[in-house]
């Protein structure tokens, strides 16, 4: 449940933003990482980003997490199209 | 990243064989415990080096009280309650969530406390309760929350504080000092927000490393690695190998949040009891969205069921399979224990993964090696 996932910012509103987790596309808050901006990448936990990380290291977690959940990933995330990323 | 584990898993090897004694160390979040399942570590690992369960995952911490509180209110009939989904299928003394809701009551899954506050603008004359469980990774959106209902008054809108503190509830187990223990793998996303500089009293108090890594089988056996090197070394430090990620003093908004929103407060865990300053009640100026105020619920007492054994697993006292229950009574079909509920619960983990199930599999009528476990793991919502 403590498990954060990897996204991409794509657009910025406020503390709002749209994110893209491997081609699907969720609104999230950024109230707790305020200065990111489209182009980021972000940690993102119940529906918040909680910190902004390389994207390098993005791409080799969510590999991890494709391996290690197979080829329903998304699902088992509970990603769903403006959703947000399972707690 | 095979090809760089199995240098580090050798190295590993080395330095156990070195430290020449058992070595016992906690995972304490519950994702670590899935993911060294998942990728087959804990089949690698030294003889000598024996990983238990700690009490980080959720689900499994939450008091029977808090649950019971959670379907007193859903049975309210005006009352709409958001949870998580893990949350659902956990026991009560009086059946489930998931029960409530198939005899009427309104309970919908979120994937965010901010989709509970949707739910309450969206139905302004409903009573509308957010469960708001999880550490210190999930609290800060709850906080977040709490100061949007604030700002938009929205008044239909509570919280059932049930969130809790990774580091009371370390420091409580070393105090307690029944189980043996030479050191902690901190949980990564925990550390996101905490940073790991909140680990240190547990390396300069109670001389035990801890160190915080990620959830990549890579990441994992750097971090055990790293802990037996202090182990062999007579060192107690806090340690980070996933830097990448964690800073040491972690995400600042954050915490400000929790401090702006929340209170410490003593609260009752799974099996620890009440452990002093290790949950988070609703600071004064917003304890007008604390659930439990606004409609008058007394939290009773944990009735746990008598063969559980949860308590035991979340503190390393006992392996699942040590349970009477485990693969018979309980299986992630027909759970009496949050362990086995949880994605991320200990005894899901073994189940799933085959563990300590040999010759009780099937014995309960309701086990199934795959099929279980997918929907264990599954969380689906």
């Amino acid at each position: 449940m403590c498990l954060a996932v990897p996204a991409k910012i794509i657009e910025c509103d406020g503390n709002q933003a749209v994110a893209d987790l491997q081609g699907n596309t969720l609104r999230i808050s950024t109230t707790l990482t305020p200065d990111v901006t489209p182009g980021d990448w972000v940690l993102i936990h119940a529906g918040f980003s909680i910190t902004k990380l390389a994207e390098a290291e993005a791409r080799q977690t969510w590999d991890y997490l494709r391996l290690a959940l197979g080829g329903d990933a998304e699902g088992v995330l509970g990603v769903e199209p403006d959703g947000g990323a399972s707690p | 990243m095979r090809d760089r584990v199995g240098p580090l898993v050798d190295e590993l090897r080395e330095v156990c064989r070195q430290v020449a004694r058992r070595v016992q160390l906690m995972e304490v979040c519950g994702t670590h415990t899935v993911a060294v399942f998942r990728s087959g570590l804990r089949s690698m690992l030294p003889e000598n080096l024996r990983l238990v369960s700690g009490p980080g995952c959720p689900v499994c911490v939450t008091a029977q009280r808090h649950i019971d509180a959670a379907i007193e209110l859903a049975s309210r009939s005006d009352v709409m309650l958001a949870t998580y989904g893990d949350m659902m299928r956990v026991p009560g003394r009086l059946g489930s969530l998931e029960r409530q809701r198939a005899q009427g009551a309104t309970v919908r899954v979120v994937n965010s406390a901010r989709t509970a506050l949707d739910l309450a603008r969206e139905n302004p004359d409903r009573p509308v309760v957010f469960l708001g469980v999880g550490f210190e990774t999930t609290a800060p959106a709850t906080a977040a929350t709490v100061l949007e209902a604030d700002r938009d008054k929205i008044e239909n809108f509570s919280v059932l504080m049930c969130h809790k503190l990774v580091v009371p509830a370390m420091l409580a187990l070393l105090k307690v000092g029944d189980v043996p223990l030479d050191g902690f793998l901190a949980p990564g996303h925990v550390s996101v927000i905490i940073g790991a500089a909140a680990y240190r009293p547990i390396a300069d108090e109670h001389r035990r490393p801890i160190v915080v890594a990620g959830f990549e089988p890579e990441q994992i056996v750097r971090g055990l690695l790293s802990l037996v090197r202090q182990v062999a070394e007579g060192r107690a430090a806090v340690e980070n190998v996933y830097a990448a990620v964690v800073t040491d003093d972690g995400n600042r908004v954050a915490l400000d949040l929790l401090d702006r929103v929340f209170v410490p407060a003593d609260t009752p865990w799974r099996a620890l009891g009440v452990i002093p300053g290790s949950g988070l009640e609703l600071a004064p100026k917003y304890q007008r969205f604390d659930a439990l105020r606004r409609f008058e619920i007394e939290v009773g007492e944990d009735e746990d069921h008598p063969q559980c054994r949860c308590g035991e697993v979340i503190t390393g006292r006992v392996e699942p399979a040590e349970c009477p229950a485990f693969g018979q009574r309980c299986t992630p079909i027909d759970p009496i224990g949050p362990c086995m509920v949880s994605s991320e619960g200990t005894c899901a983990a073994w189940y799933k993964y085959g563990q300590g199930v040999e010759g009780r599999r099937g014995q309960g009528g309701k086990g199934r090696r795959s099929g279980a476990g997918e929907q264990a793991a599954g969380g689906r919502r």
